[in-house]
């Protein structure tokens, strides 16, 4: 092992923001973090262990004991669940004989559960050693559970267990009209940056993550970099480090356009990189890869090597004396890392934790620096604009949204995948286009977004209506609205940082609370109760994760407040538990079932 | 020229730089705190000091003071809302006032007296945490720990060391040491190191010196800790 972790060390130049990149090597060599590892590699690294540890210990895909050397992760979004997933997740810890959560005895294989892996148009999913398993069913985990049992290597496994399909449904403005390569670059230098960047600010772009921040303005203040550079000469202005980070963090339950985008439009997306990094005085760009799109990295990087060849990357890009080149890093599981300074965090090796703001990253970004951190469909619409010019992109949509957003859509309809969408769009030609019918309302932009029932199908697409980073899951009247809140609240809980104490404790009481009533120990007061927590995590929280925890319960409860009302009892007081049954351990003991070992609950009113 | 702001309709002067938290104290405006600290970078993490800037909700520690903020900071809404985040700091944890040492010196008690808590308002987690008594001068109850950094960031910036560190995601963050075993004794912590003092509630703790001071003769035994804090944390303090 020690030869290994030097040899790794080396290769990643003894640079502690490679530690995530490093702890993942080592994690799929020996399954875990093993404690000589992490002492042999703060040495390497000149950190303290504890930043080593704290890094295993924040993010789901490194362990400091040891899983399965097959591990297998199910995923838990909704849609996964409306899939059937719990049934197969039964079934395949049976046909494995290993518990959820929990490593065979043998050490061949474990199984546990992960946030949405992003394959929601084909689900249900999971990840085998990091790589995507797509349409899971019974015959599927037969086969599985033989491959595994006969250890067969991963590379062996038949290829379609891992197929992914983009299924693009309804292309508009960007998926039609792919760009040539190098095209923007090229329109781009000869229009001029500074032209080009009135070009973008023109066509209205706005961050396609959700927030929906004015692209042109971002990257106009990263150019200008702190204030105290503003009144720099302009040499000195132009030797400032900056940097270019292409956020494809994907981890909003139902959202998988940036899968479909990096799969099948890289260049693009790296060529609006380019042209940001051209514009801004940029010389290094990264893409942060979250976790669980590892199936994506070989393709992206003989891209990326694609481009360095055809002079699009690298020094001196089409002869224009632009030095630019872009390194991939894969994240390790942790949905707050697609917030955008958590994001910066972690590429720089340490726990996904939001920063305090100002200062903002335009100005003090990665190792301190200016840098942009867009969404990958900005990127790739930023091309287009280039090519197309702003008024191409700002004819379509609405006066405040402009041009096309691309939805992920996923539930209950006949044909979840990807649609293209000019900003305006009403819900209700959405739903007819994907084929769903019988619907009881739909969730936008994911957990973090907004819940609506189906008596307002008349609202739009848009950032000044409902806005959406691309999430749009469908339910129809078959599914229970408690268990979908249910669900995303336990999300919540599950990826906040913990870092400010109204998310992290909040996150986690909210779950409780919401338990509580679901399960019927819920009685007067229990649902104020409820939307008090919410709105003190919505108001206090340190980042938008807990500002928007709470959206499921508070978005349901605003519409269907009678569903909560209903699960409650009629009687004043409810103990929040079972209280016979905490009374079980007791009666065991003195070895009692009669009838007085038994308490009634508080007597219902009659 | 000087510059200014309002809390609570008050005019409050302010030096480029600063927080709001620091042109707060140095004007003699309590904000309550747990994890801040006027000698370390602030953190911004507790969440207690959340005011209301020109409508929008900001960390007083880490939000800088700018020409033209109306800051609301003493009203009925931001008091309520702050108890609740210290009742959340109470049931996270084992927080048993009666039975700890630091009781009457410690400042989240302090800070729940002075919002009014009277009890937990939110279910108990009751988590499983360790002691570390292999410490031979001091010793860490993690039970009492509510994730400050206090004692990490005075390690680092005053020690000169880095003994402590957070790990963790979620409800299961928790400190840890730096120490091959993991224990407190194997580390270079001295007890008289600022990390080994700093703890705002009883989660570090000086062995040997229990009760030395009785209780009714303790720091808020007797003050309410917005005078405390102001006293002791005034830029002039000392002086």
């Amino acid at each position: 092992m020690k030869q290994f972790i030097q040899d790794l060390a080396e290769k990643n130049h003894y640079q502690a923001t490679h530690l995530l990149q490093i702890l993942r090597a080592i994690q799929s060599r020996y399954y875990y973090v093993p404690e000589d590892a992490i002492e042999q590699l703060a040495g390497l690294l000149q950190i303290p262990r504890t930043q080593i540890i704290s890094v295993v210990e924040f993010y789901s895909f490194f362990h400091l004991t040891p899983r399965g050397q097959y591990e297998l992760l199910i995923s838990d979004s909704i849609t996964d669940h409306m899939l059937g997933k719990i049934d197969l997740t039964g079934y395949l810890a049976k046909q494995l004989n290993v518990a959820v959560g929990a490593v065979r005895d043998d050490g061949l294989v474990s199984l546990d559960n992960t946030s949405c892996t992003g394959m929601c148009d084909q689900g249900p999913a999971g990840l085998i050693n990091g790589y995507p398993l797509t349409l899971l069913d019974r015959t599927r985990i037969d086969l599985i559970t033989e491959l595994i049992n006969q250890q067969k290597p991963l590379a062996e496994w038949p290829v379609e267990l891992f197929h992914v399909d983009d299924n693009i449904y309804k292309p508009d403005l960007l998926l039609q009209q792919q760009i040539d390569d190098g095209s923007a670059l090229r329109t781009a230098f000869k229009r001029g940056m500074q032209e080009t960047l009135a070009e973008i600010d023109k066509s209205g772009l706005r961050g396609r993550g959700g927030a929906g921040y004015n692209t042109a303005w971002k990257w106009h203040l990263c150019y200008e970099g702190p204030e105290e550079d503003a009144f720099c000469e302009v040499a000195t202005h132009n030797q400032q480090q900056r940097y270019v980070v292409c956020n494809a963090d994907e981890g909003e339950p139902g959202t998988f356009k940036d899968r479909v985008l990096l799969n099948s439009y890289a260049h693009q997306v790296f060529e609006g990189m380019t042209l940001c990094a051209a514009i801004i005085g940029a010389q290094q760009g990264f893409l942060y890869l979250r976790g669980e799109y590892l199936h994506l990295y070989d393709k992206l990087q003989s891209v990326l090597d694609q481009r360095r060849q055809a002079g699009l990357l690298g020094n001196n890009i089409l002869n224009e004396g632009l030095n630019f080149d872009i390194e991939i890093c894969l994240g390790a599981g942790a949905y707050i890392c697609g917030e955008e300074s958590a994001l910066i965090e972690s590429l720089e090796g340490k726990m996904g934790i939001p920063r305090n703001r100002p200062p903002y990253p335009v100005t003090q970004g990665y190792l301190g620096k200016p840098t942009v951190v867009n969404n990958v469909e900005t990127f790739m619409a930023a091309a287009s604009i280039a090519v197309n010019g702003g008024g191409w992109f700002a004819g379509v949509g609405t006066e405040k949204s402009k041009g096309t957003k691309i939805l992920s859509i996923c539930g209950d309809c006949a044909r979840p995948g990807i649609y293209e969408y000019p900003f305006g769009t009403s819900i209700q030609s959405v739903l007819n286009d994907c084929g769903a019918s019988d619907v009881l309302g739909i969730q936008i932009g994911g957990p973090s977004g907004t819940f609506i029932s189906n008596q307002e199908f008349d609202r739009k697409l848009a950032f000044e209506d409902l806005a959406t980073g691309g999430s749009f899951i469908v339910f129809n009247n078959s599914r229970n609205i408690l268990d979908i809140v249910n669900n995303f609240t336990h999300f919540f809980a599950h990826e906040s940082c913990g870092f400010c104490t109204p998310c992290r404790v909040g996150t986690a009481l909210l779950k409780k609370q919401l338990d509580k009533i679901i399960e019927g120990y819920g009685s007067a007061g229990d649902v104020v109760a409820l939307e008090e927590l919410c709105q003190l995590i919505k108001k206090h929280s340190h980042c938008g994760l807990g500002q928007t925890a709470a959206n499921p319960v508070l978005t349901t409860l605003e519409r269907y407040p009678e569903l909560y009302q209903s699960k409650l009892k009629k009687i004043s007081y409810e103990p929040g538990f079972d209280l016979d049954g905490a009374l079980e351990t007791a009666r065991r003991m003195a070895n009692r079932n009669d009838a007085g070992a038994h308490l009634t609950q508080v007597e219902e009113e009659s | 020229m000087s510059n200014t702001i309002t809390i609570d309709g008050n005019t409050v002067p302010f030096e480029d730089g600063q927080t709001i938290m620091e042109a707060a104290t140095a004007a003699g405006v309590y904000i309550p705190h747990l994890c801040h600290h006027p000698e370390f970078t602030p953190h911004g993490s507790c969440k207690l000091c959340t005011v209301n800037v020109n409508g929008r909700n900001c960390s007083a520690c880490t939000f800088p003071a700018m020409e033209g903020q109306n800051v609301l900071n003493n009203t009925r809404e931001l008091t309520d809302d702050r108890r609740k985040i210290t009742q959340m700091l109470f049931v996270e944890g084992n927080h048993l006032c009666p039975g700890c040492e630091k009781t009457g010196n410690c400042q989240l008690q302090a800070v729940a007296y002075h919002l009014n808590m009277l009890d937990n308002h939110f279910p108990h987690f009751y988590p499983s945490r360790e002691l570390d008594a292999s410490h031979a001068e001091v010793m860490i109850d993690h039970n009492r720990c509510i994730f400050c950094t206090l004692c990490v960031r005075a390690s680092q910036q005053k020690d000169g060391k880095d003994v402590f560190a957070i790990s963790g995601r979620g409800l299961n963050k928790h400190l840890i040491i730096n120490s091959q075993s993991g224990l407190l004794k194997d580390t270079d912590l001295e007890a008289t190191d600022e990390a080994a003092h700093i703890c705002p509630t009883g989660a570090i703790l000086i062995k040997r010196t229990g009760y030395q001071v009785p209780i009714g003769e303790r720091i808020y035994d007797h003050k309410q800790i917005d005078q405390v804090s102001l006293e002791t944390e005034h830029p002039r303090h000392g002086e």
